[in-house]
């Protein structure tokens, strides 16, 4: 299964950019903690503790934010400019997730944008590669 | 006809699985550490992802190679010392070494293992080889990517250990173990600290019409809107030389050699290897599948080869710059 060319329509992203982003960004955290409870992320939270995330959905005009601290991810409601963010379209963010594509390619060729702090985003690139998704029931989603 | 090896890079657990699962013969990693010219942060193998992977490998036929492939920094000899226990513990197949005196240190504690010369010892002669040979019994050698072919087949007649070439990915264009660039931007360069243009003196700035590559500070490059962007690496830097502003050392690129495998095969390489331990699971399986693919035809069809245009349009989409070339093995300088 590929993921499909296809970016979220202008009028569909109005609506959602106007949507609050604290449910999505809500989920988003508790998918992490979940991930990392169970031992499938193998989150070293040392190095992201005190750190601030933004992962923006360009085609969709959301912007999830968040934090974390040496146990856990959490909402972050602060005003500000985060320690990294991840700019990418909806669909380039899936083929990321599901190993369809290299973080790298993506930014090679423009689709991916990284600001500020690049050696985070390295610890985190470098942690959702080792995810080693056989271990859960997401594995049959992955691209082989 | 015997094939050359495919050797892929593995930068996590994921990422090995990946390169086996793809038909990759051989599979190298490096410990979370300077002691591998990959020192990213977390990326690498620890104890037991490391088990894990040769487990999995093994179990399917391949083999496993460790790269302890940078030099032992004074005070600190021991790190590297450790390094090499714990390969002959984990018992790879074999471990890639630059540092002679980590050499010496391997076939003194551990006579069993097997060694590979890395591309960071630099030798680009049969002469070198050789020496290595005489002075620790290396079984194979990897040779920088700056000969021509003629010049590694030439290598190639004159030794019987093994030669090994790069095949695919990040072009690298000095004498590998003899760059030192990096120092002048950040103090690290890959021979001391494991790393070519470390991510904590990396930033990319976005301006209203160009994306600022700067390393230490340097402004590196600007990439204008859409333009295929590389590594921030200094060689791949445009810099004003002259009045002129370009890229005046290389450009963003990667090396792929698809388009010469009959002839590498026909000179006797023993492996061809994939640049790219710090990409993702997904690029180790596109590469790794791509040249599986191209290598099993060139070695059907000989000198009716030809890359399929799918190929080529594959790794085109994953190298650096989105530009490719053939690099030193066919330039016309001897
Ligand atoms: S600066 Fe360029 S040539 Fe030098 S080590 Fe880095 S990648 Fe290689």
């Amino acid at each position: 299964m590929r993921v499909p060319e296809l970016t979220v329509p202008t009028r569909l992203a109005r609506l959602l950019g106007r949507l609050p982003a604290t449910p999505p960004a809500w989920l988003l955290v508790t998918s992490l903690n979940q991930l990392v409870k169970r031992g499938v992320l193998p989150a070293d939270m040392e190095l992201l503790a005190e750190r601030r995330f933004e992962v923006r959905l360009v085609d969709a005009g959301v912007s999830l934010r968040f934090a974390a601290d040496s146990r856990r991810f959490l909402l972050d409601r602060q005003p500000g400019e985060p320690d990294l963010r991840l700019s990418a379209n909806v669909a380039d963010f899936a083929r990321m997730m599901l190993r369809e594509e290299d973080p790298d390619t993506l930014f090679f060729n423009r689709k991916l944008s990284i600001e500020g702090d690049t050696e985070l985003g390295l610890i985190v690139k470098n942690l959702l590669d080792s995810v080693d998704w056989h271990e859960t029931p997401l594995a049959r989603f992955m691209a082989s | 006809m015997i094939l050359p090896e495919l050797v892929c890079p593995a930068g996590s657990l994921p990422a090995l699985k990946a390169a086996v699962d793809n038909g990759a013969d051989t599979v190298y990693f490096g410990l979370k550490n300077d002691t591998n010219a990959r020192n990213f942060a977390g990326l690498n193998f620890d104890d037991k992802s490391a088990r894990a992977g040769i487990d999995y490998a093994r179990a399917r036929g391949r083999k496993v190679l460790m790269a302890i492939n940078t030099y032992a920094q004074g005070g600190n000899v021991s790190r590297w010392h450790r390094a090499i226990d714990e390969a002959a513990d984990l018992g790879v197949d074999a471990v890639i070494l630059a540092d002679l005196g980590l050499m010496d240190y391997a076939v003194r504690r551990h006579p069993e293992l097997r060694l590979h010369l890395s591309v960071q010892g630099s030798a680009t002669n049969y002469e070198a080889v050789n020496l290595a040979r005489e002075l620790f019994g290396i079984r194979r050698a990897v040779l920088p990517r700056v000969l021509t072919l003629d010049q590694v087949r030439h290598v190639i007649e004159h030794t019987d250990v093994e030669i090994e070439v790069f095949g695919f990915g990040s072009l690298c264009v000095m004498v590998e173990g003899r760059c030192l660039l990096s120092s002048y931007a950040t103090g690290e360069s890959p021979n001391t600290h494991g790393v070519c243009s470390p991510a904590k003196h990396v930033r990319w700035e976005h301006g209203e019409a160009s994306l600022d590559a700067r390393l230490g500070g340097v402004l590196i490059d600007q990439y204008g809107k859409d333009e295929p962007a590389g590594y921030p690496t200094l060689c791949k830097g445009r810099f004003a030389v002259q009045g002129d502003t370009y890229y005046a050392l290389e450009e963003p690129t990667s090396l792929n050699v698809m388009a010469m495998l009959p002839q590498i095969i026909d000179i006797g390489v023993a492996a061809i290897k994939v640049e790219g331990r710090q990409r993702s699971p997904a690029y180790v399986s596109q590469v790794t599948r791509t040249l599986r693919a191209a290598l099993d035809a060139a070695g059907r069809e000989a000198q009716r080869f030809s890359v399929r245009p799918a190929w080529q349009q594959e790794l085109g989409r994953l190298s650096e710059g989105q530009q490719q070339t053939l690099g030193a093995y066919n330039r016309p300088w001897k």
